[in-house]
């Protein structure tokens, strides 16, 4: 809601202090006037060209390709975690949320070097890996669903976890009390109370599996075709043709937007309060 | 042996609750007591929700937790539960909710969904079967939620305040049907409750907990006419008298004749509130035909008003003024009249 809305909804209030307000628009514009710079820059001309570009659309759809698949991934295994973390006593458990946390936090290209020594060649997983099955994970598609499964996970714990929580934990007892299992109790009673938080959760861990970089460039290189996304493919032309650079960042804009779109504002607010919880 | 035989001793920081609870099938005990009595905290236990730290609950037979025995879980335990403000599924029908059990203890859809909706149309809500929770009163939600604790034919159904969080109104008209189910209940009801017209109405025992153990146990007569303590007076508060009734014209068991203003044919409970029983030296000649007249057994202060105890065939209570308690004199052996309009008195169909 708008300061201004809020005021003129509590009038009894009195007005919105300019002390609030002054800054408050600073804010909005500093958020805003980059996007429409952004927009105003776009080459039109030759939009339907650069569209028609064989390594634009090979940039998007694997960024399209890694970033669901990384969703998939995240979902698999976040929903069961942010279950335990919500639902199980367990010693530890606040060191496990912290460690949901970290990767939060931590610089993107920091998470590139830190799976490189996971899963790279010799890594404490990778090494094994690769000595056995002769299997080698950086610099492959599959790295780059990795790392945005890695900056993705914590977005979507948080929120499912939240939306767990926030649910009266006594449904759990009422679902014991009809003969309910565990299990039953989860999917029938607690997933569906959660959804809210759970598809919170798929938009935004998706917008940042969409727009990562960091991770990616460094545990999965930048190879057109298999690990070139949109964001390193920007980063590419940004040196190369920087009027490509923006057309694409535009297209990314676009996508990221409707996704944006799709969060009702209570799903919002309920992931951000969950990621506090 | 009893249907229910149970010793239920939780003991938590600061306070212990000890009782011993036996029922046969068909009984319905209502467990009231001051709050924090342990009341939520018995029915809780019996569920296998709160664990035990010592004693046993055996039912039917069955050992559900016992030492030395393997607990059983509360979703093998053959328990249907109403909670106070309903919690029934917000994102399930009300179909849905009265067919989660069944389903979850693997039913399947069609069976259980028939099953649920006998049990909506024996409440009277079957047109709201697909209506949500959100879009149900207080009272329609509450229906739902007895059916949905009764669906799965359970052995010992336990209420907890079903009827506080309603409007007085709504209470009124679910308690009797409430008392109506009960009544055709075949396994053992535990009804926990603050309002002594649920225990007095509804059940056929009474089981006064205070500070974690058992104050007082018996009918709902006895309990009101001859309390153990003060406290279970004062918990009670309220006028039973057992008799037969004809019509409006209801028939003590001690000889004497009662009006009321509700019809009603067979044996019945005659509540009335201590205060609306008017006390007086002569004998009443106004409306009121209801009248006893016996000496004052006790005489003590009741929050601004006096409790009179006076000694009739089944003992009555009356709430009086300071200020008539005095103009009359009202001490102990001092023989009073006490009179009762028609209009006060609620009549229930009583158990036996």
């Amino acid at each position: 809601m708008s300061p201004e809305s809020t005021s003129a909804g509590r009038p009894a209030l009195g007005r919105a202090p300019l002390l609030l307000l002054l800054p408050a628009a600073l804010a909005a514009a500093f958020l805003g006037v980059p996007l429409v710079a952004l927009l105003g820059r776009t080459p039109v001309s030759d939009l339907s060209k650069r569209l028609s570009d064989p390594a634009v659309l090979d940039a998007l759809r694997l960024s399209m390709l890694t970033s669901l698949a990384a969703v998939a991934v995240v979902t698999v295994v976040g929903v069961p975690l942010a279950w335990t973390l919500a639902r199980v006593d367990f010693p530890g458990r606040s060191l496990l949320r912290a460690m949901v946390i970290i990767p939060l936090v931590l610089p993107p290209v920091v998470g590139g070097v830190a799976l490189l020594a996971a899963f790279g060649r010799r890594g404490l997983v990778g090494g094994p890996l690769y000595d056995t099955f002769g299997i080698s994970l950086p610099y492959t598609t599959v790295a780059v669903v990795i790392a945005h499964a890695f900056v993705a996970l914590p977005f979507f714990v948080l929120s499912v976890e939240g939306a767990l929580r926030a649910t009266n934990r006594e449904y759990d007892v009422v679902a014991a009390t009809l003969g309910a299992s565990r299990w039953t109790t989860f999917h029938r009673v607690s997933l569906p109370l959660a959804g809210p938080g759970v598809l919170a959760g798929l938009v935004l861990s998706w917008a940042r599996a969409l727009g990562e970089f960091g991770a990616t460039i460094t545990f999965a290189g930048n190879y057109p075709g298999t690990t070139r996304t949109m964001p390193n493919a920007i980063y590419v032309e940004l040196q190369d043709d920087p009027e490509a650079a923006v057309l694409l960042s535009v297209i990314l804009m676009v996508v990221s937007v409707a996704a944006l779109a799709l969060l009702r504002e209570r799903w919002f607010d309920q992931a951000i309060r969950g990621g506090r919880g | 042996m009893p249907h229910l035989d149970a010793h239920v001793v939780v003991r938590r920081p600061g306070h212990t609750l000890d009782v011993t609870l036996q029922a046969d099938s068909g009984d319905v005990i209502a467990v009231i007591g001051p709050n924090g009595a342990g009341k939520s905290t018995l029915v809780r236990a019996l569920a296998g929700i709160v664990p035990l730290t010592a004693g046993h609950v055996t039912v039917g037979g069955r050992t559900w937790e016992a030492d030395g025995h393997p607990r059983l879980e509360t979703r093998h335990r053959g328990v249907g539960m109403v909670f106070q403000d309903g919690l029934l599924f917000p994102h399930l029908s009300a179909l849905g909710n009265a067919a989660f059990g069944p389903r979850s203890r693997g039913a399947g859809r069609r069976t259980s969904e028939e099953r649920a909706r006998t049990w909506l149309d024996r409440l009277g809500i079957a047109d709201l079967a697909d209506r949500r929770p959100h879009q149900l009163s207080g009272g329609q939600a509450q229906r739902v939620s007895i059916a949905r604790a009764l669906v799965g034919d359970p052995e010992l159904l336990l209420l907890d305040e079903p009827l506080s969080a309603l409007d007085v109104g709504v209470a009124m008209a679910l308690r009797l049907e409430l008392g109506r189910h009960l009544s055709g209940f075949g396994g053992v009801a535990v009804l926990v409750t603050h309002d002594a017209l649920d225990a007095m109405t509804i059940a056929n025992r009474v089981l006064v907990l205070d500070a974690g153990s058992v104050a007082q146990d018996g009918t709902p007569s006895e309990v009101a006419a001859r309390p153990r303590t003060d406290h279970v007076a004062r918990l009670v508060g309220l006028n039973v008298l057992d008799g037969t009734s004809a019509g409006t014209t209801v028939r003590l068991d001690d000889g004497s004749a009662l009006m009321s203003v509700t019809p009603y044919d067979g044996p019945v409970n005659a509540c009335f509130t201590p205060a609306a029983v008017t006390l007086t030296l002569d004998e009443p000649s106004g409306s009121a035909r209801n009248r006893w007249r016996g000496p004052i057994s006790s005489v003590s202060p009741h929050g601004s008003a006096v409790r009179v105890h006076v000694e009739t065939t089944s003992g009555l209570i009356a709430d009086v003024t300071p200020e008539s308690a005095a103009a009359l004199g009202l001490v102990p052996g001092r023989q009073v009249w006490a009179s009762v309009k028609a209009t006060e008195i609620r009549v229930y169909g009583s158990r036996s």
